[in-house]
């Protein structure tokens, strides 16, 4: 699936990856288990958009995400990378408190969003989830009509007044998803109905309707065909002009097209963060270099 | 004597592997040999015995009437089954020997002899087929011999019949009501049964008796076991769709693990304890209730009301509801809450917006099946909504329903053929009809929505 999306864009990028795999696959084994100090690399920025220190996650008494520091700036797409069972969702997770769904799970350190605390006791998650939206790994549209599925958003927090406004918001918003021309004819059909791709798309559209200023995506593309896979990630290329984007993702390759710098989690520490191009071709850290020459994953 | 043949075969079996070198060469394990020997021995003689013992009868009737004389059997006038009754019973010592005539003694003296015979010849038949069954198959067990195909083979027959018997009996029975109804529709009209306003079933029992002829419009009926299962659906629906809510959107487990089988225990209370609850503690304080609201100046307030009936139905009802859409809610991928919750709904706009309308299809499969046993529901309404057939809309009026009706028609000594018995028969296919229509669309629905998940 990645192979057929690398063809397509950004070969460059993967060229100038194999080499550096190529010279450094003499490290011997005993490197992937050095020990973990802190993370290596750029995890701050000045501006930041999302300030995030000292980050812990615990499900019951078991912690997935120890001691996280890293910045996000305004208008990057950050990308999360690590092998399965690492801590990259439920990372993620964090920044809109969706971990608050789950029960057993209790998140400590500071996060903030523009200076404001999003841990704070007193916040209210329903207008930070507007300004933090999230698209999932399945694509989970709304059992609603694809016009609907869009006006949900604005609807519940009343953003519009007008029908006619609505009708403006679903445009611009199918639109810029990309996904416009193929279902203009049939807003009215259900959203359960489109293709995989066409469904996750529909779910960005969802999400951008609401006006967020960051979008957290957790493996966007992992349940869709390549060239479904090769339109979403154009279509966070487009995105990033406007929004933050935390994209999770399994792929390297796409963390390589799509991002600008790149955050390598193992087993729930934050390795190293530096700019995608470091990373993919001469990372800071022996346990980064490991993963990306595929000596485990 | 089964057990025998089991041993018989497997030791004959056993003695040609021993010929053959070993079990191993034997086509099938000698257990199969047993057990094959054992089948054939034990299924011919049981067929054999239950054809026999459907027929005898009709075989010694017959008998016996040859054996009457003339003269008696002119005497009755077609009616010999009286006789042959008579004779049984004089045979069985119900009745005396003295009261009865003569000729009835000594047929009963010569039935004896017969049913001697019978149960004589029976038993020698039996035996021989089963030592006949045994035999084929024991001269058949030869190491090539596939016993195993054919014990499989049986086993999966017995499995089979076993799964048409239920399947059987109520073809069977949805046939006898058919008929029974299409009796009672030649004597009473069909549309009469149907549309008419007024049901007063009682028959006269000797001919030209005051007001003897009954009228069965069943509307009044139809109309109270509706108003019922409405207030009991009224009851049940939104009570047990928001308890569903509840306990899977909101409850925390220690909680959840404290209701759900309570509610569980209220599902498995008999119905008649409801009943008397019902009658005696929700049917008068509704009574009082009303006339203490002064409500019996402008309507009829019954101590046994439509309302009391209701209400109790539908709280026998709620866990049925409840569980069902609990189910259904469950079912909803968790993926949509999150969806909906990533966007900023709150926990409520979650359930309105997303979780409820798309549970909405198993939801209404769910009422649709409670909506059968609102319906079909017997003892509550016996007890608590009264036997008078009032075509009435009034909850605190006394009204009657179907079942209730079918009970009363049948309990006491009936003439078969009466329209009265035989209209508990039409009653009893109506509502057939209804519940099996409300099943099928109901489970069609419920079918359907899971498919939309899967
Ligand atoms: N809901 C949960 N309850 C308990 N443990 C969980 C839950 N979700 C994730 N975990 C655990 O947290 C760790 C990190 O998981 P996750 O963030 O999903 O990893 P990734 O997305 O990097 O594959 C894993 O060890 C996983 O078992
Ligand atoms: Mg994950």
């Amino acid at each position: 699936m990645i192979k057929m999306a690398e063809d397509v864009k950004d070969e460059q990028k993967m060229q100038s990856a194999e080499p550096s795999a190529a010279e450094n696959d003499s490290a011997g084994p005993q490197d992937m288990s050095a020990k973990i100090q802190g993370t290596v690399g750029r995890p701050f920025v000045d501006d930041a958009k999302i300030k995030m220190r000292g980050v812990n996650v615990f499900y019951g008494e078991k912690q997935a995400v120890f001691a996280v520091d890293l910045d996000i700036k305004e208008n990057e797409v950050i990308s999360m990378i690590g092998p399965s069972g690492c801590g990259k969702s439920t990372f993620l997770r964090c920044i809109n408190r969706m971990n608050d769904t789950i029960d057993i799970c209790r998140v400590e350190g500071s996060i903030q969003l523009d200076g404001m605390d999003i841990y704070e006791s007193k916040l209210d998650v329903v207008p930070l989830r507007a300004r933090v939206g999230m698209v999932f790994q399945k694509p989970n549209p709304f059992p609603k009509s694809i016009y609907d599925n869009v006006a949900y958003g604005p609807k519940i927090h009343g953003l519009v007044s007008r029908k006619s406004d609505l009708d403006e918001v679903v445009e611009s918003s199918l639109r810029r998803a990309g996904l416009w021309d193929e279902v203009k004819d049939r807003l009215d059909s259900p959203g359960t109905g489109l293709s995989g791709g066409q469904q996750q798309r529909l779910c960005i559209a969802r999400t951008i309707a609401v006006s967020p200023e960051v979008i957290l995506m957790d493996e966007p593309c992992s349940a869709l065909d390549p060239i479904a896979t090769a339109k979403i990630e154009e279509l966070i290329a487009e995105l990033s002009e406007n929004f933050t984007i935390a994209i999770v993702t399994h792929s390297m390759q796409q963390a390589a097209r799509v991002s600008h710098r790149t955050a390598y989690f193992h087993l729930g520490n934050l390795v190293e963060v530096n700019e995608t191009d470091k990373v993919f071709t001469n990372p800071d850290h022996d346990l980064t270099e490991a993963y990306i020459t595929g000596r485990f994953g | 004597m089964v057990a025998l043949a089991f041993f018989a075969g497997r030791s004959r079996s056993l003695a040609i592997a021993t010929n053959v070198g070993g079990i191993p060469y034997l086509n099938s394990l000698p257990f199969y040999y047993g057990a094959l020997t054992a089948v054939w021995c034990a299924i011919p003689s049981l067929v054999v015995l239950l054809i026999w013992n459907f027929a005898d009868n009709y075989f010694i009737s017959n008998m016996i009437v040859a054996e009457l004389p003339e003269s008696a059997l002119e005497l009755v006038e077609g009616k010999k089954d009286l006789l042959v009754n008579q004779v049984y019973n004089v045979a069985e010592g119900i009745m005396p020997r003295e009261m009865a005539p003569d000729y009835i003694v000594a047929a009963s003296e010569r039935l004896e002899v017969i049913l001697w015979w019978n149960r004589m010849l029976l038993a020698v038949v039996c035996l021989s087929i089963g030592i006949l069954g045994s035999l084929f198959v024991w001269m058949k067990i030869t190491p090539k011999f596939k016993a195993r195909l054919h014990v499989e083979g049986v086993f999966l027959g017995v499995l089979f019949v076993s799964a048409c018997i239920a399947i059987l009996t109520t073809v069977g029975i949805v046939f006898s009501v058919l008929f029974e109804s299409i009796k009672f529709f030649t004597k009473v009209p069909i549309t009469e049964f149907l549309f008419g306003l007024e049901w007063s079933p009682q028959m006269a029992i000797r001919e030209g008796q005051q007001g003897s002829s009954g009228s069965f419009g069943a509307v009044p009926l139809f109309v109270g076991t509706l108003l019922i299962a409405a207030i009991a659906m009224i009851v049940a629906v939104p009570t047990g769709l928001m308890s569903a809510i509840y306990l899977s959107e909101y409850a925390d487990r220690r909680i959840r693990d404290w209701v759900k089988p309570a509610l569980e225990v209220l599902a498995g209370v008999p119905t008649v304890v409801y009943g008397f609850f019902a009658a005696l503690t929700v049917a008068p304080f509704i009574r009082d209730m009303g006339i203490g609201l002064g409500l019996d100046g402008f309507m009829t307030i019954s101590s046994e009301s439509a309302l009391a009936a209701g209400l109790v139905m539908g709280v026998m009802i709620i866990p049925f509801v409840s569980s069902l859409s609990d189910d259904v809610i469950n079912a909803v991928p968790q993926s949509l809450r999150d969806g909906a919750l990533g966007l900023g709904s709150t926990r409520s706009e979650v359930i309105k917006q997303v979780v409820l309308p798309a549970a909405l299809p198993g939801i209404m499969g769910g009422i649709l099946l409670a909506g059968p046993r609102a319906i079909g529901e017997t003892m509550i309404v016996v007890m608590a909504a009264g036997l008078a057939a009032n075509l009435t809309m009034n909850p605190l009026d006394s009204v009657t329903t179907v079942t209730v009706q079918i009970v009363t028609l049948l309990v006491g000594d009936q003439e078969f053929n009466s329209p009265k018995t035989l209209a508990a028969f039409a009653l009893g296919l109506v509502l057939f009809i209804v519940t099996l229509g409300l099943n099928y669309l109901a489970l069609h629905i419920v079918k359907k929505y899971r498919e939309q998940y899967d």
